[in-house]
């Protein structure tokens, strides 16, 4: 299914948020994640069911101001 | 020496961690100036990147405060949805909560500020708002929660100083027990002393270091100026006058023709 990863569509296999991100090339990588604008917590990104058209934001500690 | 939420900071100098030629003279910036907070954000990771795993063991060796922020979201959602990100990331529930108004000034959108602040708060958040001089702003975001408030000296990299003396003056006086924190508009230490001198709590800053020619020369000239405005305030400063009073006493003066 084709979902948008941090704002560049892709196609998918996987349905758990987990999964998506292992078959992205996340692995364990320290990052955060929300879902269509919303925020998922690691300890809930198993039970998270991504669907076409889903758009995912991938993001990991960064400078700033 | 001022509390933030709870905690004692050690130096009243707030830096932040972007712009900097290279990742060791961010460090050398932050070990000689003594800095005890650093500022950070949450960007997009590429795939396989590695790169915020990297920076963040760079920040934690620092042994600094961490205070993540929310820089660049124009609505509360974004917001609020980006703070839920950066305490899992940095392990923190300080955010320093922007929600931009306005695109040339980067002003604070002050009804975003308040929804999302009041969100926050109640989500177990310990929230640094980025504000304005307003003080009913101000006195909305105290009623939302907020037991800080970071005005700002100037737009956010003019270094342009504190461009409202007499706002920030009124502000301070008008909210004597909060603990207030200038940031963003700095350009020379000689800002930042003035901002401790006005009894402000502390100071944040990032670009009038980050873009100097010697980012960890000008960090320390930034700390050295920040406790000596805290000294003068505590030293009780004297009043200002309009007219000339000699201070070499009269009396005894030689009489000569």
């Amino acid at each position: 299914m084709k979902i948008s990863i941090n704002g560049i569509a892709k196609d998918v296999t996987s349905t758990s948020l987990e999964a998506v991100l292992h078959e992205a090339g996340y692995g364990d990588a320290r990052v955060a994640t929300a879902v269509n604008g919303n925020f998922v917590p690691v300890g809930q990104r198993a039970s998270c069911q991504i669907e076409a058209g889903d758009q995912l934001e991938i993001v990991a500690p960064r400078q700033g101001g | 020496m001022t509390a933030f939420y709870g905690v004692e900071l050690p130096t009243a100098f707030m830096l932040g961690t972007a712009q900097y030629p290279s990742p060791a003279i961010l460090g050398a910036a932050f070990r000689e100036s003594a800095a005890s907070v650093a500022t950070v954000s949450v960007r997009r990771e590429a795939a396989g990147a590695q790169a915020g795993e990297g920076f963040w063991r760079l920040i934690r060796d620092l042994g600094v405060h961490v205070l993540p922020n929310t820089a660049g979201c124009h609505s509360p959602s974004e917001a609020i949805t980006t703070a839920k990100m950066a305490r899992e990331l940095f392990e923190t529930d300080w955010i320093k909560l922007e929600v931009i108004g306005h695109s040339d000034s980067l002003q604070p959108d002050p009804f975003g500020l308040v929804e999302a602040a009041a969100s926050l708060c109640r989500d177990g958040f310990k929230v640094f708002p980025y504000t304005t001089e307003d003080l009913v702003l101000a006195d909305r975001l105290l009623d939302a929660g907020c037991e800080v408030l970071m005005p700002w000296g100037a737009p956010i990299g003019t270094g342009l100083g504190l461009v409202n003396p007499y706002g920030l003056r009124s502000l301070r006086a008008q909210y004597p027990d909060v603990p207030m924190v200038i940031d963003a508009g700095l350009g020379l230490p000689s800002q930042a002393a003035q901002a401790m001198e006005m009894g402000f709590d502390a100071v944040l800053l990032n670009t009038a270091v980050a873009k100097a020619g010697d980012p960890a020369a000008m960090a320390t000239a930034f700390a050295k100026a920040i406790e000596a405005g805290k000294l003068a305030r505590n030293a009780d400063p004297m009043d200002p006058r309009d007219m000339a009073a000699p201070s070499t006493p009269l009396i005894g003066k030689a009489f000569l023709q």
